[in-house]
């Protein structure tokens, strides 16, 4: 038997430890990815040292559907990509639609939109906050915050009938008129929220367990989330006072008294603050627009069949998760040429690897959640 | 045979008479209502930035326009990279939003990529396109713009169209062995890689 000769121990150790790089897979299938988001994490012990994230499992090919369908066919399409924020991704569209045919959308259905994605800005929100919370640990915010979720998705039930993929707007302005109880309803909503924001915030702000798992968990600063190309709460979580409602308003945000919440650090905790203050911006926004709610026509000089001249445009808004762009080229057919849906799910979700490296597996979970993803965004 | 108005024998009947010219003189004759044009309003981009853009590249920018009121560039596929770094270090384009590709069949140089950069501190969004031949190489943005990288393999995957120095390029949102790239034209809209389903789904059709 031959002799086996040993390395020194201190070597021996470091190399035997060096060469146990284990790679664990986590999802598709995992509560706390969203959805079916599979991240390949390779791990040294409880550190990460890298994530490979496989998508695609929703891929319905939203984009190539488009292209089949005429441009009114196509807009209920949109809703089931980000199906949580649908009324934001009908508007994107629809402004978008009417950027190529050059349509004015009367006063009162801007503002009737604006009331629309605030609202939705606050169910997203809502949601986020919820399996959040109830990824790091805290079981009770997931019930709370869909009780108050639920207030939300009655008012769009009572305007369109539909809950979730609500198909809310036409090109050109709205399909329906609001209801009787419309605005009061609103008004009772952000009573509602102002209240149950500051049980939220009972709940978890001051709460240590909360602080010690976001904290600096994460971490995503202003160089990154430009290079990254990552945008709504994130980036202003990392300090850039950013806003598309305030940049380049559309809808008429311009006329809107609102602020944009900021932080310093961009780690989860601060994010969280952000989406916090952001809902309450929301009913801000939501109460002046319900006030000022002009009267008029709400359907703008759209004719029936829809065919903007060969072109193209590039129009986004700031959906609850970030910059939602779309850009339409048109050949002059009734069917547009090609629709391409900038995602802000899939753009920031691209900064996952950056902001898990050196981190714990357990933040892992943290960190997906504070991205805010959904996968039928990711995927199309 | 029923005596149908749109028998061919039978020629229809003439529309009812109008009422005779003298009638309806005085009324205002009606004219159509002037068409809206059939092209994006096009007016040529005026600057600083589109001046020291059209000194530096000349004719390998091949168009500087406001399109419907959009800041577009036209390049030459050669010069994309060129144009994109200057846009960033020189510029401040430090956001680069998106990077998509339209596939036109039928024009000698096939796709067309679309890049859409954002300066925060201009609050400026421009979009800078160029066409390309089917093989022919692409620049990958991925050493300016990390976010370059997912994008541009979502351009791979759906198009064929490879980017040149992109450290990862794979598909990803199709599966790793899928055969054919589902958003050119002539790719049917149920067209599957049967092959693939077959193997991996164990089933005859997903359809």
């Amino acid at each position: 038997m031959a002799e086996t000769t040993l390395a020194p121990p201190e070597v021996q150790a470091e190399t035997l430890l060096d060469s146990n790089e284990l790679v664990l897979n986590m999802g598709p299938q995992h509560p706390s990815t969203h959805g079916v988001l599979r991240v390949i994490l390779k791990l040294d012990g409880e550190t990460v040292l890298g994530t490979d994230c496989v998508i695609g499992y929703l891929h319905r090919g939203v984009e190539k559907i488009a292209e089949n369908r005429t441009f009114q066919q196509f807009a209920p399409y949109v809703d089931r990509m980000d199906y949580v924020a649908a009324v934001s991704n009908g508007l994107g569209y629809c402004m978008a639609v009417e950027k190529l045919l050059d349509a004015e959308v009367p006063p009162r259905a801007q503002a009737v939109r604006v009331i629309l994605t605030e609202l939705n800005r606050i169910a997203s929100h809502l949601l986020w906050l919820g399996t959040h919370a109830l990824d790091i640990g805290a079981i009770t915010p997931v019930f709370l915050c869909f009780r108050e979720r639920e207030e939300v998705l009655k008012i769009f039930e009572n305007y369109c009938g539909a809950r979730l993929t609500t198909h809310a707007f036409r090109i050109g302005g709205l399909q329906y008129e609001t209801y009787d109880t419309f605005e009061k309803q609103c008004l009772d909503l952000c009573d509602l929220m102002e209240q149950k924001l500051k049980e939220y915030h009972d709940l978890l702000t001051g709460n240590r367990i909360w602080v010690r798992r976001t904290k600096g968990v994460g971490i995503l600063n202003a160089a990154d989330c430009k290079d990254y190309g990552v945008t709504g709460p994130l980036i202003r979580a990392a300090g850039i006072e950013w806003d598309l409602r305030k940049a380049q308003p559309y809808c008429g945000y311009e006329n809107y008294d609102f602020d944009i919440p900021t932080a310093e650090t961009g780690d989860t905790f601060d994010r969280y603050m952000v989406r916090m203050e952001e809902m309450v911006q929301s009913c801000r926004i939501i109460r002046q627009a319900v006030d000022a709610l002009p009267e008029g026509p709400i359907k703008g000089k759209v004719g029936k069949v829809i065919k903007p001249p060969p072109g193209e445009a590039y129009v986004s808004i700031e959906a609850p998760k970030g910059e939602l762009g779309y850009y339409i080229v048109s050949d002059g057919s009734l069917n547009p040429y090609r629709v391409r849906v900038r995602p802000p799910s899939f753009v920031n979700l691209g900064a996952l690897d950056k902001m898990c490296r050196g981190s714990l597996v357990a933040d892992v979970v943290a960190i997906i959640g504070t991205i805010d993803i959904v996968l039928g965004e990711v995927d199309r | 045979m029923p005596d149908t108005p749109n028998s061919d024998d039978k020629p229809r009947p003439a529309p009812s008479a109008r009422p005779p010219a003298a009638a309806g003189a005085d009324r205002p004759v009606r004219r159509p209502v002037p068409k809206k044009p059939a092209e994006m309003p096009c007016e040529p981009w005026e600057g600083a930035l589109p001046a020291a853009l059209q000194e530096r590249f000349s004719d390998r920018l091949s168009r500087v326009v406001l399109l419907g009121g959009q800041k577009l560039l036209v390049a030459e596929i050669a010069a994309a990279f060129e144009i994109l770094s200057c846009l960033k270090q020189e510029h401040g384009f430090d956001y680069l939003v998106d990077v998509t590709a339209v596939h036109w069949p039928d024009k000698p140089e096939q796709f067309e990529i679309v890049w859409t950069l954002y300066s925060f501190s201009a609050n400026e969004r421009v979009r800078l396109k160029a066409g390309l031949a089917e093989g022919q190489p692409v620049p990958s943005a991925t050493a300016l713009y990390s976010s370059a990288n997912w994008l541009e393999r979502e351009v791979y995957d759906m198009f064929g169209i490879e980017f040149q120095d992109h450290p990862d390029l794979r598909r990803i949102l199709m599966p790793d062995e899928w055969e054919g790239f589902p958003l050119r034209k002539e790719y049917g809209i149920v067209q599957q890689d049967s092959d693939w389903v077959r193997e991996n789904l164990k089933i005859e059709s997903a359809q």
